[in-house]
């Protein structure tokens, strides 16, 4: 419970702010280039979705959400393994890795396609917001290419990338965290090693399991 | 009792421990002593079991510890209570929690027995009422004494201390060294200390395994250190003229004599 209110809520306010701007820079420059008038004006909300749920939401939340909690649980464990925490557990006879580790990744499973459910939705009515607000498109036309096409499959493909991203989320940090020699120094060094990492393997991932499943 | 029989550890190329065996008896204070570097903290692992000695094994109550397979051995870390250098205390947690936390792992006692248990180590170690506090608004001496706390809470059979005046000031490790040698009587435990505090030598000093570059240099009671002929170990024991001076004082009260070549009067003005 700790490390989803650590992982879930903690980072909640940073996934809205980024979701919601998203979904409106996305109304706004899906607009700039639908120059054609043959092309209906509601194109542009099925646009704004399908990229949010297909991309923005899972991978570039998760990219955040790598530095947020990624940075977070190495520099935790780090600072554990330095300052002998992890030590004290071990010789009390714990299983440091199943005590430590295990409710991490359990916690990231959880709630990572959760923040991913709620950065499509906000970033859905940040473009909504955005382009009634810009005068682009009309609320009624935006909800009419809202619901028009709509996959199902796309939101089942953004929560298969949401759990593969989260294991990695909470994973690799946690394996420099864990395994962090040192100070200071070295626990820094360790959290910008793993969120590094984090960020390149999510992408990674995002076009193995794009180049799989769509 | 614990014992050491022919350690070994390396790391790589470089040889840490090396052929290294002693006996530290129950109800005693156990030190291993020597210079930073010279093993006694990887001593002290290998023999907690943090590391694994390349070779030797490490009895506690005859039996092998070393060669135990996991289950064996976290029956055998129930009985272990440590008090590490930095205190490591649980940052997240506050002073009861901290002291409570081998207790919720090892025992099904109600909530009401534990706190009783943990307000009972706490003001063993002169430290009731600050169940509330977090480890950050406590003082140096204030976290080894809740860790010395959370070390004993479970009552063990073994209680090692790596450092445990690191950090601290005269007055306090005083303190400390008191707590612990009297935990040590009163709970009839085997403590084994790791230190560079020569007061902490003299004064709790039962057993001394003296170590210098991963070896065994020299064993023996602090008594003994007074009357050591090691040059090694008084150089690392008396390094000061203060302390040489100390030393010699001892050695004329005892004996009524100093057997070397400094100056008696050099001692003995006012």
């Amino acid at each position: 419970m700790h490390q989803c209110n650590e992982i879930g809520f903690g980072s909640l306010g940073i996934v809205a702010i980024i979701s919601v701007f998203i979904g409106a820079v996305s109304t706004i420059q899906t607009a700039y280039q639908l120059v054609s008038p043959l092309i209906p004006i509601s194109t542009i909300a099925q646009i704004v979705r399908d990229t949010v749920i297909l991309e923005f939401a899972p991978t570039l939340v998760c990219i955040v959400l790598a530095g947020v909690a990624g940075s977070r649980i190495a520099s935790e464990l780090g600072n554990m393994r330095v300052s002998e925490q992890i030590d004290a557990l071990e010789i009390m006879g714990i299983n440091t890795k199943a005590y430590l580790i295990l409710p991490k990744i359990a916690a990231a499973l959880l709630m990572i396609p959760l923040l991913v459910i709620i950065a499509m939705v906000l970033g859905i009515w940040g473009g909504r917001l955005a382009g009634t607000a810009a005068g682009i498109i009309p609320a009624n036309l935006f909800d009419k290419g809202l619901t028009s096409e709509f996959t199902p499959y796309n939101v089942f493909f953004a929560l298969t990338k949401s759990y593969a991203f989260a294991f990695i989320i909470s994973s690799i940090p946690a394996f420099f965290g864990y395994f962090v020699r040192g100070g200071a120094l070295e626990i820094g060094r360790a959290s910008t090693k793993a969120v590094v990492v984090s960020c390149v393997l999510i992408l990674f991932a995002d076009y193995i399991l794009s180049a799989l499943l769509l | 009792m614990i014992e050491v029989k022919n350690i070994q550890k390396q790391f790589g190329d470089k040889t840490v421990i090396e052929d290294v065996s002693a006996s530290m008896e129950t109800g005693r204070c156990n030190l291993i002593i020597g210079a930073s570097g010279s093993g006694k903290t990887v001593l002290m692992k290998c023999m907690v079991g943090l590391l694994k000695p390349d070779r030797g094994e490490v009895y506690y109550n005859g039996t092998d510890f070393t060669n135990m397979d996991a289950a064996q051995k976290t029956q055998i870390r129930k009985e272990i209570g440590m008090l590490f250098q930095g205190s490591a205390l649980f940052d997240s947690l506050n002073v009861e929690q901290n002291i409570m936390f081998p207790l919720n792992m090892f025992t099904q006692d109600s909530f009401a027995t534990k706190l009783k248990r943990v307000n009972a180590v706490l003001e063993r170690v002169n430290l009731a009422g600050v169940n509330k506090k977090f480890p950050a608004e406590l003082s140096g001496g204030m976290k080894k004494r809740v860790a010395l706390a959370r070390a004993v809470v479970l009552n063990p059979k073994y209680l090692f201390c790596d450092e445990p005046n690191s950090g601290l000031d005269p007055q306090t490790s005083l303190v400390i060294d008191k707590l612990i040698r009297e935990l040590t009587v009163e709970y009839n435990i085997t403590t084994v200390i790791n230190t560079h505090d020569m007061n902490s030598v003299m004064e709790i000093g039962d057993y001394i395994l003296y170590m210098y570059q991963g070896k065994k240099e020299w064993e023996g009671t602090r008594k003994d250190i007074i009357f050591s002929k090691n040059q090694l170990l008084n150089d690392f024991i008396f390094a000061s003229d203060f302390l040489k001076d100390a030393k010699d004082m001892r050695m004329l009260e005892e004996t009524g004599k100093i057997p070397n070549e400094r100056n008696m009067d050099e001692l003995t003005r006012p």
